[in-house]
């Protein structure tokens, strides 16, 4: 196990390099000058010739990758042309936000989506899963900036019930220790801080999870009713087991490997489309960061959010590669 | 009469199709006196299956149904039970194990978990004495390692030792009744006979009455006292192994001990029925049997016979043995 998890350590080493020159180099293809950007229109254009050579922008093009790779090996992700400071510095507050609102989107996402399957499954051509399946597939297709409009207007502007945009409260803003505000609501102990984070999170989290909700309890719905209809699941009811156990116990665990897979994935486009709902929920995120970058053209923020963005995508599907063994014992690695 | 663990009278189990309802059991009538093997014989599709999950009151529903008859064990009948019920008698009073040793066996869960939750369905023993039931269980079916096997899964097992933790699991709270499904089909030829002389140890020493379903006559022979010839979904001969095998009534126990390759006779060729297995309901006039049998005359097609009491006992399902 432990030699295995080394294993795939090692060959994310590549896949992280083609990763870097891939963003690299299609960022650079990106047509627009970012010095003339930066300057104005109304720049001489000696000035904006000398700022090119400041940002390393006249070098050849190999030249400016291996510096940036250079940087890279040593965790320094360059610097933003539009704020002249450290990304690697500036980058944390955004990320974590990110990484929280996916968190919650992924909690909704698993339990509810797991569940529907389940009781779809379980009470298969019911009301309940005709119900639960076309939901479903009205979640899948539903864009995910119309959903969050309705959100807003719904909960926020109708019944006032949650915030509709940021994720703390103006008046009383967060101490930040680790950025991740769920944790340091509570490491502070201030708990009514705690539940407006909650409430914040509750509008993007729905509107990020909704996706991939309907998508695991599809493929729940799918998995299950395979496993249900096995042969050990006969035995486990020969034997007199309840149906509760026969369900959870005994076809989930079966079912879950098939489920698992879509999780991961569905993790990873989640944190890409991300950036979507950030803007409408004004989230803080590392999407958001991306974007105000692209209209800057700041490079190397640009490419850095899309690394770090890739990075997490390759870990977490190692996480899921790794979880299988937890869940079926047939898996040798 | 009230020696019979189980009596089936007149069973109906459907299936609903596109096609409308499948009788694939159409009428079944048979008994399992306690302690005793029954041997239920048949070809593949007949019904044999479906008569067993039905007993257990595991007919997959939708799209299967029992829609008729009653289930009568130690005198409750079964159909009527409610589920609370069922899951009482299940693994408790009435044990089952299955064709298939391979899938049986959940593949996520170690052996031993899967003894002991069956036991500790039926018991109020702890743990640790669940555990060191299940142990014994283990033994009892001739495995050895035990406690090495009791936490392997079931894919680090072959087929024969999967077959003997079903065996132990079925066994494990002494149930009355053990319904044997084709239980060595699935295996090789030596550890068939294993198996079998397994099941014949443990009904003699438990005195567990064994319903076993079988298309080999060979295994009958070896293991039972009686046996019910199936075909179609319905019994259509019944008696003890002796007089059936000496002098079969029915054309159909005559073509299938006729087709059994080693029967002391030497034949100089095998003989074997013709035509195929009716789908369920697909004859809806006279003998199902009718379209394969050889001594079928005008009546056979026309009128369905009864299962009749012939002068030693036994029973058949034809006209050649009504009076006139
Ligand atoms: N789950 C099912 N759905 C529909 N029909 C079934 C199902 N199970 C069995 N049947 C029908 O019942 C008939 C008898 O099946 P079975 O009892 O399995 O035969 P066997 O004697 O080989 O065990 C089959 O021919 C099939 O038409
Ligand atoms: S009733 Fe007729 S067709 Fe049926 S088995 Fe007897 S002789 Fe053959
Ligand atoms: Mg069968």
């Amino acid at each position: 196990m432990l030699n295995y998890t080394l294993r795939r350590l090692g060959s994310l080493i590549p896949v992280l390099f083609g990763m870097s020159l891939i963003v690299f180099f299609i960022i650079r293809a990106i047509p627009g000058d970012p010095a003339r950007t930066i300057l104005g229109e109304k720049a001489s254009e000696a000035a904006v010739e000398s700022l090119r050579a400041d940002l390393g922008l006249n070098d050849p093009i190999v030249i400016q990758y291996f510096h940036y790779l250079g940087d890279l090996l040593t965790g320094d992700l360059g610097t933003s042309i539009r704020t002249s400071s450290e990304i690697s510095g500036d980058i944390w507050p955004y990320l974590a936000a990110t990484m929280e609102l996916a968190f919650v989107a992924m909690l909704i996402a698993v339990f509810v989506g797991v569940n529907a399957g389940i009781l779809s499954a379980w009470f298969q051509n019911s009301i309940f899963d005709y119900t639960a399946m076309i939901v479903a597939l009205i979640g899948v297709s539903m864009p995910v900036f119309w959903l969050g409009l309705m959100e807003q207007w719904f909960f926020s502007l109708e019944l006032n019930w949650l915030p509709s945009i940021g994720r703390e409260s103006i008046r009383d803003p967060v101490e930040p220790i680790t950025h991740l505000y769920l944790l340091d609501t509570l490491i502070n102990g201030n708990l009514d801080q705690f539940f407006t984070v909650v409430k914040h999170l509750i509008l993007p989290g729905v509107a990020l999870g909704t996706i991939p909700m309907a998508i695991i309890a599809r493929m729940t719905r799918s998995s299950m009713l395979e496993v249900m209809r096995s042969d050990y699941i006969r035995t486990a009811r020969a034997k007199g087991q309840r149906m509760l156990l026969v369900v959870y116990k005994h076809s989930l665990k079966n079912a879950f490997i098939p489920v698992l897979t879509v999780i991961g994935l569905q993790t990873g486009l989640l944190l890409g489309g991300a950036i979507l709902t950030e803007t409408i929920f004004s989230w803080p995120g590392i999407g958001r960061y991306v974007y105000e970058s692209i209209q800057y053209r700041d490079y190397p923020v640009i490419q850095s959010g899309i690394l770090v963005i890739a990075t997490i995508f390759v870990f977490v599907n190692l996480i899921v590669d790794l979880l299988y063994a937890a869940f079926d014992p047939r898996i040798k690695y | 009469m009230s020696n019979h663990v189980l009596e089936v009278n007149d069973l109906q189990t459907c299936f609903s199709s596109k096609e409308g309802t499948i009788p694939a059991v159409n009428g079944i009538t048979f008994h399992v006196d306690a302690g005793e093997i029954l041997g239920i014989v048949g070809e593949s599709g007949c019904g044999k299956s479906v008569t067993s999950l039905s007993v257990m009151g595991l007919v997959p529903s939708p799209p299967g149904n029992i829609n008729g008859g009653e289930i009568l064990f130690n005198g409750e009948d079964l159909t009527k039970a409610t589920e609370k019920r069922m899951r009482k008698i299940r693994g408790n009073d009435i044990a089952m194990i299955f064709q298939e040793p391979m899938t049986s066996l959940n593949p996520v869960y170690k052996i031993g978990d899967q003894l002991m939750e069956g036991i500790r369905i039926h018991t109020k023993l702890s743990k640790k004495k669940a555990y060191l039931q299940a142990v014994d269980m283990l033994e009892l079916v001739g495995l050895s390692r035990v406690t090495d096997l009791m936490k392997s899964y079931p894919h680090q097992l072959s087929g024969g030792m999967r077959q003997r933790v079903m065996i132990a699991m079925a066994m494990a709270c002494d149930p009355k009744l053990l319904i044997a499904d084709e239980p060595t089909t699935a295996l090789d030829v030596t550890i068939q006979k294993q198996i079998l002389n397994l099941m014949k140890n443990l009904n003699e020493k438990m005195d567990t009455a064994i319903m076993l379903i079988t298309h080999d006559l060979g295994v009958v022979a070896e293991m039972c006292s009686r046996i019910a010839v199936m075909y179609s979904g319905k019994v259509v001969e019944e008696g003890s192994v002796q007089d059936i095998f000496r002098d079969p009534k029915h054309p159909y126990t005559k073509g299938l001990i006729d087709s059994v390759p080693d029967m002391r006779v030497k034949k100089d060729r095998l003989y074997s029925i013709p035509g195929n297995v009716p789908k369920p309901g697909a004859i809806k006039q006279g003998c199902a049997f009718a379209p394969r049998c050889g001594q079928a005359f005008s009546r056979c097609a026309k009128e369905t016979p009864e299962l009749l009491e012939t002068d030693n006992g036994a029973k058949v399902r034809c006209w050649l043995h009504h009076e006139q």
